[in-house]
Order: C-alpha cells, then structure tokens, then sequence
C-alpha cells in the first residue's frame, strides 16, 4: 500500500543520516495497481511538495515512463491524470526500500513498511 | 477505567483479540468514532479541499475511514502489527505504516496538513525496555512531528493522561518541540464524558473552544424549559434579596398571617404543577369555629 505520494514524502530516519537519505529507493518491487478516484485539483495543489525528480527516477524505476524530464510548466488534462497514476494509483506490495546514505533497509510486507528502527539508530 | 498501558507494551497488548475488538465492538467503534468526529472539527482543516493528513496510531483505521469519508488523503502509523492487519483487511484507502512514534518519523518538512491522533500518545509516557526514556521519546515524537507538518497547520491528540504530572510533561515536550496550542477539555465536568484534546499548533493560531454541558442539549424543549427554569431561580433570588432589603431581615413564615402564607403556599404548588391543590375560596385559612 506504499503509494508514490507517500514515498515521495519519506526520507529515513536513522541517526545521524542526513546525506543522501532521500528518496528511499526500491528493490525486489512488487507492483499493484489500484484504482483510485480521481482528484486532480488535490493533485495539482500538492504539486509544490513534491521532489520531482526524486519522482521521476522513482517512477522510471518501477517501469513507469509517463512522466516528463522537467516539471511542466502548464499542465494539460492528460498530464495530471498520468500524474495521478503515478502517485495514487501505484502500490508497491512487497519489496524493500533501502536507505542510499546509510544503506538501512526498510522491509515491506504486505504493503506495509517496516518502519522499526534498532535501539542504535533512533536519533535523539 | 481500565489502563491498558499499565498492562503491556503497545505492540504486544493490541494483539490478535484486543485487534478484533475494534472492528466487533460497537461501542468501542462509537466512542472512536465520536472522538474521531471531535478531532477533525478541532483540526479544522479547510471544507471542501482534500487534505493530506497523518494519523498518528491509526489502529485498525477506524479512524481513517472517517477521514476517506471527508474525502482526506491519509498516512497511517500504528506499532501493533495486529491492528494493521486488521486495517488491511477492512481495505483502509491510506498507506500505513509499522512504525514506533517514539523512534520519530521521517517525513520531509510541511508533508501534512494536520495530524490526528486517538488515544495514543499516553503510550509515550511508558518505558517499555531499559532503552526507553520517556521525555527523549516525547521529544523525538514531537521535533519530527512538528518538521513534518506545514505552516499553518494543527495536530490534535485525544489522550488519557493518568495524572496532571503526565499532562505537563506532554505539554511541556510539546512547546519544546515549537508547537503552540495547549489542553482543550470537553465537558470538564463530566466523570464519563470528559475527553482530553491537545490541540497543537504550527504558526500563530487561536485554540478553539472546549465544549461543556451546555452545548450536549440539543433537545430544543429541554433547554428552552432549563432557561425558564434558570430564570426563575434568578427572580426569586432577586425578590427575596429585594424584600429582604425592605425588612432589614430575614422573613420568616411569622411575619406572614396564616391566609398569606397558605395562598403563597397555594401559588407556589400551581406553579410548580402539583396535582390537587385546593381552589381558593371565602373559606380558605378560614379559622374554624371552636366547638365544645
């Protein structure tokens, strides 16, 4: 049940991990699509939080190309709803997340991420 | 009342059977529900806009069905395993999420909207293992928590403290942390019905009103007649203020002759309604003949 929209959002939390600790990136990927229904005024008014590039590589990563290089400017229709597929209708079921700055793996299972931290790495 | 911390550590007490509970018990899904219901209004989050919210001990998301009813998009986070299972399988919309709060989140600054949660954090306040520092854990929570949401925005809690010591240091890791906002208590003087909000703040807000009794009659009738009533009892405290200025003094039944007395008597048991009050006539209080 990890959606693009929330992975978007989620940096690790390990102690001390404050480089290169964003986005998470994912492996052994298991995907379902989902439909949702659509909410495009939502979408384009989330649109200054997201890191779109982090998007983008994300995306591309789990085999979704819909998505432009560069965030457009003025967006059409289509472009959203492809937006919206990419972010809402995307769940990864299983798979890992791993940390690219720390290299801690977060486990997902069942769609849900193992966000647990051992006592070591819990930041003060 | 019941105090499940005192019990077990979170993620071992809400278990398979404490699990099923919130999904077969009625009652329990009403309370949650009502104080769910209660949460958003204080939350405040604008109408008619999907919001992205985070729910902080989402459970078996009880709570978060009433936020895809408002149309919310929502983050879930709950320690238990069993009741994430068990949102699962009610196919909650939001993402969850198997995370200790006490660890911190690791959401990127001005994710959410808002953030709910319900009857969680007195959790916080239990050290579960020789690691756990209650205050630390407090403070991790509340720092990411207050990076986590935008500017403006609110994070309700519903909890059960267990004493006022517990509310201070709630409250005091909390403004630490940079928030602003404080307790908000719902019919403060009901044993039963008394609900414990804190009501966190980003940015410069007002924090809204706890609600009494006053506001639990809906009963148009009922709060008509208690007016009337409260009425009432103001003029009568008022006449016998007033006469008791004019006499310097207490009035008691002896300054009153006995016909006065039983009319007023009389007067007052019709006003109050009272069945078989005799009617007035020339023989009222009438002394009766001496015979013999």
């Amino acid at each position: 049940m990890v959606r693009l929209i929330t992975h978007n959002m989620l940096a690790c939390h390990v102690k001390n991990c404050t480089k290169d600790n964003f986005p998470l990136s994912f492996s052994d990927v298991e995907l379902v699509v989902r439909p949702a229904p659509e909410n495009l005024e939502f979408i384009q008014r989330f649109l200054p939080k997201l890191d779109w590039s982090a998007l983008v590589d994300t995306a591309r990563s789990l085999g979704d190309e819909s998505l432009p290089e560069q965030m457009p400017d003025q967006w059409t229709e289509e472009q959203l709803k492809a937006l919206h597929h990419v972010l809402m209708e995307l769940h990864v079921e299983e798979g890992n997340m791993t940390c690219r700055g720390c290299g801690h793996v977060y486990p997902i299972s069942n769609g849900i991420p193992n966000m647990l931290l051992a006592e070591h790495e819990v930041g003060r | 009342m019941s105090r499940p911390e005192e019990i077990s550590p979170p993620e071992i007490f809400y278990g398979d059977v404490e699990a099923t509970k919130y999904t077969s018990n009625t009652r329990v899904k009403s309370i949650q529900a009502q104080m769910t219901r209660r949460a958003m209004e204080l939350l405040a989050l604008p109408e008619d806009e999907t919001a992205f919210v985070l729910d902080i001990g989402c459970g078996s998301g009880l709570s978060g069905e009433l936020l895809d009813e408002a149309g919310h998009v929502w983050v879930g986070v709950d320690i238990a395993p069993s009741m994430l299972e068990v949102a699962l399988e009610r196919e909650v919309e939001g993402d969850l999420f198997l995370q200790d709060i006490g660890q911190g989140f690791g959401f990127r600054p001005g994710t959410f909207d808002g953030a709910i949660s319900i009857s969680v954090i007195q959790w916080l306040l239990n050290a579960d293992s020789s690691s756990h520092s209650p205050a630390q854990r407090l403070t991790r929570f509340f720092t990411t928590l207050h990076s986590a949401l935008k500017n403006p925005s609110r994070a309700i809690f519903q909890f059960y403290p267990n004493s006022d010591d517990q509310v201070q240091m709630i409250v005091n890791a909390a403004q630490r942390a940079g928030f602003g906002g404080g307790l908000v208590v719902d019919y403060p003087n009901s044993k039963k019905a008394r609900k414990m909000y804190l009501c966190l703040m980003v940015g410069q807000q007002e924090i809204p009103k706890a609600l009494n009794g006053d506001e639990m009659q809906v009963d148009e009738d009922s709060s008509l007649g208690m007016k009337k009533r409260r009425e009432e009892i103001l003029n009568e405290k008022r006449r016998r203020k007033d006469q008791g200025g004019k006499k310097g003094g207490k009035k008691g039944k002896k300054d009153l002759d006995a016909k006065e007395w039983i009319m007023k008597k009389k007067e007052l048991y019709r006003s109050r309604g009272k069945e078989g009050v005799p009617n007035d006539s020339k023989y009222t209080a009438r002394k009766r003949k001496v015979y013999f």
